[in-house]
């Protein structure tokens, strides 16, 4: 049976970390345990555990990143949505809502391109006040979506 | 949350690196330390064995790279052992398969280094 489904979704889980490293591997088991909530295969959860990590390692590795890393899981009926934000108000230098690829914004190389590649849809919200938020899309595949 | 780092001596002028545990931004710089101590040796052919690695992430990668780098600059080269299949995927989904040599056992990752 499947427990997951009995709650009305979305549900939405909350965490907040110390941007630093001891911290990112809190951040990564907890985006995994909503997704195992989810149902999602075990790979599909390595996937989200690699993404998350690698959000939160590019936000730990730029200078001038925030003092905290809010990260936010919402189980929905189809997918996982996490947003990871950083509260620092570094390098942005372009206008209000005006935006800039990742890579440029925050992380190169390889990083980027693993959340790029492992997710079904990533893309960021600049605010030039607030800091910086990541949005990332796992979408639940027909094999576990129907399961459940 | 931790990394083991093992290093032990093989035949022919080889060190067997054995890594335990997950490898991310927080533990990757304990094996940076271990490859670059057995490069700053004169150790330029190695063989690292992620059999009991259970995660990695782009710091891990960037690490194994820059040790690849190093010895590669004295004509030696690095040979990983992987058996486990979320992490072969990240070597394959970052086209690394193409630059290291991956194994199934650490015997055959030796014998392919020279």
């Amino acid at each position: 049976m499947n427990q997951a489904v009995q709650h009305a979704l979305p549900e939405l889980v909350e965490l907040r970390i110390p941007s630093r490293a001891e911290w990112v591997a809190l951040a990564r088991l907890a985006a995994a345990t909503v997704a195992n909530r989810l149902h999602f295969s075990i790979e599909e959860i390595e996937d989200v555990k690699l993404a998350v990590a690698e959000a939160c390692t590019a936000i730990i590795q730029h200078e001038g990143h925030g003092e905290f890393i809010q990260l936010t899981c919402e189980a929905l009926s189809d997918s996982l949505r996490v947003r990871v934000h950083d509260s620092g108000r570094h390098g942005m230098r372009v206008a209000d809502g005006q935006r800039m690829s990742f890579n440029e914004a925050r992380i190169a190389g390889l990083g980027v391109f693993l959340i790029r590649t492992l997710m079904d849809e990533v893309s960021y919200d600049v605010h030039p006040q607030f800091g910086t938020d990541l949005l990332m899309v796992k979408r639940l595949t027909g094999s576990n979506s129907s399961g459940s | 949350m931790d990394i083991k780092v093992n290093v032990r001596e093989a035949p022919g002028d080889c060190y067997v690196v054995d890594l335990s545990g997950e490898i991310d931004v927080y533990t990757s710089p304990k094996v940076k330390d271990a490859i670059g101590e057995l490069i700053d040796r004169g150790v330029y052919y190695l063989v690292i064995n992620l059999e009991k690695v259970r995660y990695i992430d782009s710091t891990g990668l960037g690490v194994l790279i820059g040790g690849l780098k190093r010895v590669r600059e004295h004509g030696g080269s690095v040979n990983l052992v992987c058996t486990n299949p979320q992490i072969k995927k990240i070597f394959d989904i970052t086209g690394l398969v193409k630059i290291f040599g991956i194994f199934d056992s650490e015997d055959v990752a030796m014998k392919a280094l020279v």
